[in-house]
């Protein structure tokens, strides 16, 4: 359980890690679904796999919703050129010290709600993770992604306080509603807002 | 029949019908009248009360179950749901004026149902949840298909759900806090998560960057619903918060924390609006300032502080419903709303120039309008209460007040010569003689807003003491 709860930790590591670094959607389409396949798992760790395949099923239904806004919209066609997000390397020292930063927070987190390091981990560099990259960008997808990616990172730690069957069905509505959002942003693209 | 099916489920239903219809008339005709009922039936028709009209008796249940959960609306309700829904009346019955309609009333009535829902779940930390899927049906409204998202809108949708896991992790922690009330750390941890929360919420300073971005981007008639409803409920949201926890009401530093907080938004809302070349941004200021204006109130406390909280709602209503009505009108012949652009406007839209004027004196607290009384009493308690409170807010007012004055002159400069003339259609004049004669109304007789809200304070019994 343990290893598996690790493994779903890396899995989540690498997808943010490729969301910071990558700025191609079909990268960090796939990264976000494998994402919350970890995100999955964590849950798993507090509820029922039922309850928390609400998590995964909600996840995917996002990741496509994203995916076909992007295929139908001309923003697909821009910056086909560079898939690195300029200032990598000051990317990658942020990832870094989220790592650490997330690491020190969720070790006293953990023991607080009862959950394993891995989880606690995985919660908390989501959180941190997605809120880097809304604070980084302005471009609607990315800045939606950074906000599910947090979001994300906030239910596995509340699905170990909370267990009702309504708070995942209204967080599985935001999530749908936020990946909405996006793909509207996404269709009705602007010249104002900078990528 | 229950109420929340009457005043929740009903008007979620309508607004997603009314998605479906193409006619402007109808859609204002049908939400308009829907509104209006809804209102009437607030104020007329008592909750859990058998009634016999001839041979007919029924009874409103108060409770409505969802999935183990309930949806609440008692007597105590009843006056909320008038002014909201009386509001929403306005706006959409307005909204026709500005060929808005569509695009406003049904996702506005699906929102306006969605906040009343917020007011009534229980357990009542649910009500950050359905305020998020509130805010995100209100994405649509203010990024227009036409136009695109601006910074505004993504800003608007970041802090809003920034604002729902600090809430909710806060209720977790509340709840601990009930079962332990001497345990320091935790309540230190769920007052700053609360704290945090309700600052992302109600775009407290420095999360307010999104208001003045989004009131310059969106229509200025959406503009002023959403800022108008959003910081109502959620700080009626905030204010159960306060009833429903005893140690949190009755902490030491509750009180100076509101009116510090408080005086900073007015002071901040005032100088911006005061340095500001856009009359949409100065209504976002003008909006910042009336936020700060409530939790002044909540903070002077007792009966006193939720009276003059109640107190503000309705002109704050009349402020902004005539501010972004007249805007909108003018809008309709400049490319944009700076001081630049509506130089000379009052020679031709009279009635929404004199509307914005109004609206603006009357938000910035200069006597005889709206929303004085309620700014004269807060004034008057901070004398006694906190005098640097007091500088802040008066020197907040009177940039407000200048603020409004530079518009009235950069909308009466127009050059010699310029013909005189009336733009605004007859339905739109109607709406802004009505307004600015209310605005006045209300500033002469106070008193003739209390049928509204004298049954209020019910709803925060604990706070009113």
């Amino acid at each position: 359980m343990n290893l598996l709860a690790w493994l779903a930790f890396t899995l989540l590591l690498a997808a943010a890690c490729i969301n910071i670094l990558r700025q191609d959607w079909r990268w960090n389409i796939a990264s976000l679904a494998v994402q919350y396949l970890g995100v999955f798992w964590l849950v798993h760790a507090s509820w029922s796999i039922s309850l928390a395949s609400v998590k995964l099923v909600t996840g995917w239904v996002v990741c496509t919703l994203l995916a076909i806004a992007h295929i139908n919209t001309r923003m697909n066609a821009e910056k086909e050129g560079s898939h690195w997000s300029q200032g990598w390397f000051f990317r990658l020292v942020v990832i870094c010290l989220l790592i650490t930063v997330s690491y020190v927070g969720s070790t006293g987190l953990g023991s607080w709600l009862g959950m394993s390091l891995p989880t606690a981990w995985g919660g908390v560099l989501l959180i941190s993770i997605g809120l880097v990259i809304t604070g980084l960008s302005t471009h609607p997808f990315r800045l939606v992604m950074g906000l599910l990616t947090a979001l994300a990172g906030f239910e596995i730690l509340y699905a170990a306080v909370e267990s009702s069957a309504l708070v995942a069905g209204l967080l599985s509505i935001i999530n749908l509603g936020l990946a909405l959002a996006g793909a509207y942003f996404l269709l009705h693209p602007t010249d104002k807002v900078p990528a | 029949m229950n109420a929340p099916a009457i005043w929740i489920l009903f008007p979620i239903l309508l607004g997603c019908i009314l998605t479906l219809l193409r006619s402007q008339r109808l859609i204002t005709l049908i939400a308009g009248i829907t509104c209006t009922l809804l209102a009437l039936a607030a104020i007329l028709i008592p909750i859990d009360t058998l009634l016999v009209i001839r041979e007919f008796t029924f009874k409103l249940s108060p409770i409505f179950e969802v999935l183990g959960r309930r949806l609440t609306l008692d007597n105590s309700h009843r006056s909320l749901l008038a002014l909201l829904y009386a509001a929403a009346a306005f706006w959409f019955s307005a909204a026709s004026a500005h060929r808005m309609t569509r695009q406003l009333v049904p996702l506005g009535l699906i929102i306006t149902a969605l906040l009343v829902a917020a007011l009534a779940v229980e357990p009542f930390l649910y009500a950050a949840l359905i305020i998020e899927t509130a805010v995100l049906l209100a994405v649509p409204l203010l990024a227009p298909q036409d136009k695109g998202p601006g910074k505004g809108v993504l800003y608007f949708l970041v802090f809003q759900t920034l604002a729902m896991p600090f809430i909710l992790f806060s209720g977790w922690l509340l709840t601990g806090v009930e079962a332990n009330p001497g345990d320091v750390t935790l309540i230190t941890r769920a007052t700053a998560l609360l704290g945090l929360g309700f600052a992302f919420l109600l775009a407290i300073f420095p999360f307010y960057v999104w208001i003045p971005l989004l009131s310059e981007e969106a229509h200025p008639f959406i503009i002023g619903y959403i800022l108008w409803i959003f910081p109502t409920i959620s700080l009626f949201f905030g204010l159960s918060f306060l009833e429903r926890y005893a140690w949190l009401r009755t902490a030491a530093s509750l009180p100076p924390t509101f009116i510090t907080v408080g005086s900073l938004m007015i002071f901040m809302g005032g100088l911006l609006a005061l340095f500001n070349r856009h009359l949409g941004r100065m209504l976002g200021y003008a909006v910042m300032a009336e936020t700060g204006f409530s939790l002044l109130a909540i903070g002077l406390g007792g009966t006193f502080g939720m009276n003059t909280f109640l107190l503000l709602l309705i002109p704050r209503v009349m402020g902004l419903g005539l501010w972004s009505f007249s805007l909108s009108s003018i809008q309709e012949s400049v490319p944009d709303l700076t001081l630049q652009a509506v130089k000379g406007m009052a020679r031709v839209w009279p009635f929404s120039s004199t509307g914005i004027i109004l609206a603006s004196l009357s938000l910035a607290g200069v006597p005889i309008l709206a929303s004085f009384p309620a700014h004269q009493a807060i004034w008057n308690a901070l004398v006694t209460d906190s005098l640097s409170a007091l500088v802040l807010v008066f020197t907040g007012s009177l940039g407000l007040t200048i603020a409004a004055i530079r518009v009235m002159i950069a909308l009466a400069s127009s050059p010699e010569g310029s013909a005189w003339g009336v733009r605004e259609s007859w339905s739109q004049r109607t709406f802004l003689v009505l307004g600015c004669v209310f605005v006045f109304l209300l500033g002469l007789i106070p008193a003739g807003s209390a049928l509204l809200w004298e049954k209020l304070p019910s709803l925060f019994a604990h706070l009113g003491q």
